[in-house]
């Protein structure tokens, strides 16, 4: 509805008016998301089914993921501590990194490889099978039933998924502690929760839940906006999975700017 | 005799274009309460594209499109979508959600736009609809096991759950052996008996367009040339290009 036909004639040079038409396509598609989200009806149902697709999607690998970077993360960081011998600040340091950045950071990137490729996959093959439209003529708004429910899943559920890879990752690295400074549970949390401030764990939420909604709104918009064939499917989910692993780089740049300009202010 | 007829569809003057490629160029049509009506024409020639502007996917570039009254691109989007619970659309290829049942394929219209149906009526209409596709055993089968000429027919099915008052079939028989054609052309001429309901088939099968419509229309370089019975568009033609569309599809003798 809302979008920029492209099939004006060229006004620059056809590449550069392909990019930024492609950019008003783009923006015209989330200032839509965000007048269809809070209008009724609200497709309750489909949202919950969609947070169930993306944990179940996206768990297992998350699960091992976060377990090893914990521990692996852990034993790298010894030797340097080692040095000066603060070996005892392990559990600090890495509950500062992998609350602060790794958690939020490893889990967009496995969420926009698992789910924002199927995001763009699925609404893609929904496109150039006409579903789309067949939805449109039995009087349903698909941007509301496929869009909004699957933007605001990945936005609700992202956060979930980091705490749960933050809550792994420092269970690998308890267990590497535990093995090698012989430090017990309770000392380790201990440690784990005076490094880090509320500042940390609010920031971290928020992070995440921007990237849960940079996976979401980029897999339907490279889907909603694929070319006919099976061809064009299979590059909408490769875009999604490129352009949100680009957009959560730079969101976590902006982020680190942000957050240490408050921790100093 | 026509003429005295309720017109559910009235197009005039009516031009689309993709870029450079000019589909539409000046149709006019009419289309009659309880009438079927075929569109024949080439393929590529912007037979589908019709009937999508007429269900509001697509938008002219120029002239009018009245359905029951209403000129599509002046309503709103509920009143879009309001208007568009009486307009059944049957895809060429059929679009059926593939990751939903046939059972959920035939009730997600029925469901979003039906208030106050219990669970038992909801599955009396779907079974009747499945009986008279000729389909009852798919009930609970994904799209990905059905063949290509059952998806065809649970689409049409998924189509007349809402007893649209007007049915846009696209290509209801095309890639479908002849027994089934005929059963789909009976079950075309059944909507129209039992629910009085106005169609558009658009079809290159004559056979079907000679047991289907009332009138036939053939959609010619932009425009609609002939208008009229099978006989007075085909039997007696005398453009080369109606003949050699007739003659493709039976040896003139
Ligand atoms: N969304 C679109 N964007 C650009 N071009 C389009 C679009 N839809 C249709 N066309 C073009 O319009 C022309 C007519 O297409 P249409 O699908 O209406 O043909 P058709 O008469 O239905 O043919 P067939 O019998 O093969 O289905 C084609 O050349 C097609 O490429
Ligand atoms: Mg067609």
């Amino acid at each position: 509805m809302a979008q920029v036909s492209n099939q004006k004639k060229s006004v620059i040079t056809p590449k550069v008016d392909k990019f930024f038409m492609g950019l008003a396509n783009a923006y015209a598609f989330v200032a839509r998301f965000f007048k269809e989200v809070f209008v009724p009806p609200y497709e309750f149902r489909e949202v919950i089914r969609q947070c169930y697709e993306i944990g179940y999607k996206s768990l297992p690998l998350i699960s091992l993921t976060g377990f090893i970077v914990g521990i692996v993360f852990t034993n790298q960081s010894r030797p340097s501590l080692s040095e000066f011998g603060a070996a005892s600040w392990l559990p600090a340091l890495i509950s500062i990194a992998v609350v602060r950045a790794m958690g939020p950071l490893v889990t967009a990137l496995i969420a926009a490889g698992k789910v924002g490729s199927s995001i763009g996959a699925e609404i893609g093959s929904m496109k150039v099978t006409e579903q789309i439209d067949a939805m449109e003529v039995s009087a349903t708004n698909p941007f509301k039933f496929l869009v909004v429910t699957r933007v605001l899943a990945t936005t609700f559920m992202l956060p979930i998924l980091v705490m749960y890879t933050d809550f792994l990752a420092l269970m690998g690295s308890f267990i590497n502690v535990n093995q090698n400074e012989l430090v017990s549970m309770p000392t380790f949390f201990v440690q784990v929760f005076e490094a880090i401030s509320f500042l940390d764990v609010f920031s971290s939420i928020l992070k995440s839940l921007v990237f849960g909604f940079t996976i979401g709104i980029v897999g339907c918009y490279k889907g909603y906006n694929s070319t006919k064939g099976t061809e064009g499917v299979g590059k909408a989910a490769n875009a999604s999975v490129v352009m949100s692993m680009f957009l959560i780089f730079i969101e976590e740049l902006l982020s680190l700017q942000i957050v240490n300009a408050i921790r100093n202010a | 005799m026509l003429d005295t007829k309720e017109k559910v569809v009235e197009i005039r003057g009516l031009y689309k274009s993709f870029g450079d490629l000019d589909v539409l160029m000046g149709v006019d049509l009419d289309l009659y309460k309880g009438e079927n009506l075929v569109v024949l024409g080439k393929s590529g020639s912007g037979k589908s594209v019709l009937i999508k502007i007429l269900a509001g996917l697509l938008q002219q570039d120029a002239g009018s499109l009245k359905v029951l009254g209403n000129e599509i691109i002046k309503l709103n989007y509920r009143e879009l979508n309001k208007l568009r619970l009486e307009i059944g659309f049957s895809f060429q290829n059929s679009a059926l959600y593939d990751s939903m049942t046939v059972r959920e394929n035939m009730e997600f219209p029925l469901v979003r736009n039906v208030k106050n149906l219990t669970k038992g009526e909801i599955t009396k209409r779907i079974e009747g609809l499945l009986d008279s596709v000729g389909l009852p055993q798919t009930i609970n089968q994904m799209p990905s096991e059905l063949s290509g000429g059952q998806k065809k027919r649970i689409g049409i099915a998924r189509t007349l759950i809402l007893e649209p008052q007007i049915m846009l079939y696209d290509e209801p028989t095309a890639g479908l052996d002849p027994i089934t054609c005929g059963d789909i052309n009976n079950l075309i001429n059944q909507v129209k008996e039992e629910f009085n309901t106005s169609s558009i088939v658009i079809t290159h099968d004559l056979t079907c367009a000679k047991s289907t419509g009332d009138r036939m229309a053939l959609l010619l370089e932009g425009k609609f040339d002939a208008v009229g019975s099978f006989e007075e568009v085909f039997e007696l033609a005398e453009d080369e290009r109606v003949k050699s569309f007739y003659d493709y599809n039976f040896i003139r003798k």
